[in-house]
């Protein structure tokens, strides 16, 4: 091995700390920002270290927040983000198996009016999008939560790619077993496919989970906001001082989900990334 | 690469692939065709008639200083974002790929971000830097800086710009390690014992490998400052002070939903869809390349 003793070693390690340490930070503060009372925040500098108003402050947010109670936005995103996902996982499994695995007229025109959304964002047709979503009744439901967001073709992709690796012996093997196309996906392909639908899950509950501009629009009700939006709600118009340690708090109840989701499942997600993104 | 065993049925298929179909046609065909639709009219003050334009509306765009300005505000703000976090991203990723034990420690804690909401980042970074009760605004102050990003427009770029980047910086990390860690090792004690330091090795041996990745992640995070970044900027500025943050997406939001003014929004949406078609040509191209190493 090259370089990786003595003063080298000391260096990357200092510079790693720092590193972390400037990632880290903000995060920090907002733990320490949700422990302390409003007192502490408004006559800067606040504290460093966490104060003793860690339950206080948290039970304020669950239970009253500002508009809505934190805890009903909590339950609306966990909503919106396992719908996204689970929704499009369904989905996708389904066509990229039909896509895969038959030869039916229409089939190429099909794939590219899937393929053809990969990349598109729905932050690039909101208007048009919110006016469909408004017109079959969907404003403040979680069907308009969730069903815009499942119209995109990454899971497809991955999963198609996926298929396409999985020996064509099995599906023969089944074909002349007498084995219906269905009984094939549900007790072959499914079961193969377990760790990337795992790892799509992480992926697309977190893709869920942070969704902003679209819950904003189509929430106008705040017992159906979503936490990541609902934050920003949080924030008096005009003068009036912020109530600081709520707002921290919420912020961290916000990124708790996900980031349990994401560190508990690391070694699956950094798989899942970066096949999915390749 | 085909699939040669298939099932027979033309209705199952149909069937399977009609849930994808549904919903792509009528949350994405339908409302991109209405923006196109929509961006060659003007609708009336009451919305009860639309005159037909043409091009009119592009036109008008085209040459509005405020549209003007902010391609150039997302031009600099994408490039600031990509080069931020994929700078830091690098850095650590060269140090963590130097450690033979901790490295996995340090990634996950360097994970973290990846899970905040892009909104959430931009209240966190908001709070240290409120004008009135930020910690690193009251430390600034202390060493003689007034930092005032609600009325300075560098400050506020500034601010959106590192929110957005520190985001941005757990995925880059993951993606360049794990193409510093695909480098073959040999390679590099080849010409560790031929005489190269650290840097003539990094320069002229790893960088390179890399191209790969610092592609694709290039294209990535164009596209995610490009449309991800508005709940940062949404939180942080609200698009100010004088529309100095209003990227592309914020204006179709501000147009579109704020001003109301439905037909240039819809030109607006359909320029942007234009922008994104490109970078994701962009991408295939790379892919394809990618596939034929």
């Amino acid at each position: 091995m090259v370089e990786k003793r003595g003063a080298g070693l000391w260096l990357t390690h200092v510079g790693m700390i720092i590193g972390v340490a400037f990632i880290f930070f903000p995060i920090w503060l907002a733990f320490v920002a949700s422990t302390v009372e409003q007192q502490a925040i408004v006559r800067p500098p606040m504290p460093l270290l966490p104060g003793d108003k860690l339950v206080e402050n948290y039970t304020r947010a669950l239970t009253s927040g500002v508009n809505a109670p934190v805890a009903t936005m909590l339950f609306n995103s966990a909503i919106m983000a396992t719908g996204i996902a689970v929704g499009k996982i369904i989905i996708s499994l389904l066509s990229a198996f039909a896509i895969v695995y038959f030869r039916f007229p229409g089939r190429q025109i099909f794939f590219w009016l899937i393929f053809v959304t990969l990349m598109l964002p729905v932050e690039v047709r909101i208007v048009p999008t919110y006016e469909v979503a408004a017109n079959f009744g969907m404003l403040n439901s979680y069907s308009g939560l969730i069903l815009p967001l499942i119209a995109s073709a990454t899971a497809t992709f991955l999963f198609r790619q996926f298929f396409m690796t999985v020996p064509s012996e099995l599906a023969e093997a089944a074909r002349v077993d007498g084995a219906r196309p269905m009984r094939f996906f549900f007790d072959i392909l499914l079961p193969m496919s377990r760790t990337n639908i795992a790892a799509l899950f992480v992926i697309l509950f977190i893709f869920g989970w942070n969704q902003y501009l679209w819950p904003l629009l189509i929430t106008t009700d705040p017992s159906m906001n979503t936490i990541v939006m609902g934050i920003k709600q949080m924030f008096p118009s005009g003068d009036d001082t912020a109530d600081w340690p709520v707002i921290m708090a919420t912020s961290l109840l916000a990124m708790i989900p996900p980031v349990i989701v994401v560190i508990s499942m690391q070694r699956l997600f950094v798989r899942g990334l970066v096949d999915s993104e390749k | 690469m085909e699939k040669r065993i298939t099932f027979k049925g033309v209705w199952l298929p149909l069937a399977l692939i009609a849930p994808q179909i549904v919903i792509t046609a009528v949350f994405f065909f339908y409302p991109a065709g209405q923006a196109i639709w929509q961006s060659l009219f003007i609708p009336d003050p009451f919305g009860l008639s639309m005159t037909y334009v043409g091009l009119g509306n592009f036109e008008f765009l085209l040459s509005d200083p405020f549209y003007r300005a902010s391609f150039v505000t997302t031009a600099i703000f994408s490039t600031l974002v990509t080069v931020v976090s994929m700078g830091v991203a690098l850095f650590l990723a060269v140090l963590a790929d130097r450690l033979i034990k901790g490295s996995g420690t340090y990634r996950t804690l360097l994970i973290w971000p990846y899970a905040v909401a892009p909104a959430v980042a931009g209240v966190l970074w908001l709070f240290m830097f409120n004008t009135r009760v930020g910690v690193i605004t009251w430390y600034l102050g202390q060493l003689g800086y007034d930092w005032n990003h609600v009325l300075n427009e560098n400050e506020a770029m500034g601010l959106v710009v590192v929110a957005s980047a520190w985001g941005r910086i757990s995925y880059n990390f993951l993606f360049f390690l794990a193409g510093l860690q695909a480098i073959p090792r040999s390679v590099i004690e080849a010409a560790a014992i031929d005489g190269a330091r650290f840097w003539t090795r990094f320069r002229t041996i790893v960088f390179p490998l890399l191209s790969p990745i610092t592609f694709f992640l290039l294209v990535v995070n164009v596209v995610y400052a490009f449309f991800e970044t508005f709940g940062v900027i949404h939180t942080i500025t609200s698009g100010g002070p004088q529309q100095a943050t209003t990227i592309l997406v914020y204006k179709v939001y501000s147009d579109g939903f704020v001003g109301q003014d439905l037909g240039s929004s819809a030109a607006q949406s359909v320029i942007l869809l234009a922008l994104v078609a490109l970078l994701t040509v962009i991408q295939f191209k790379f892919i394809e390349r990618r596939v034929h190493y």
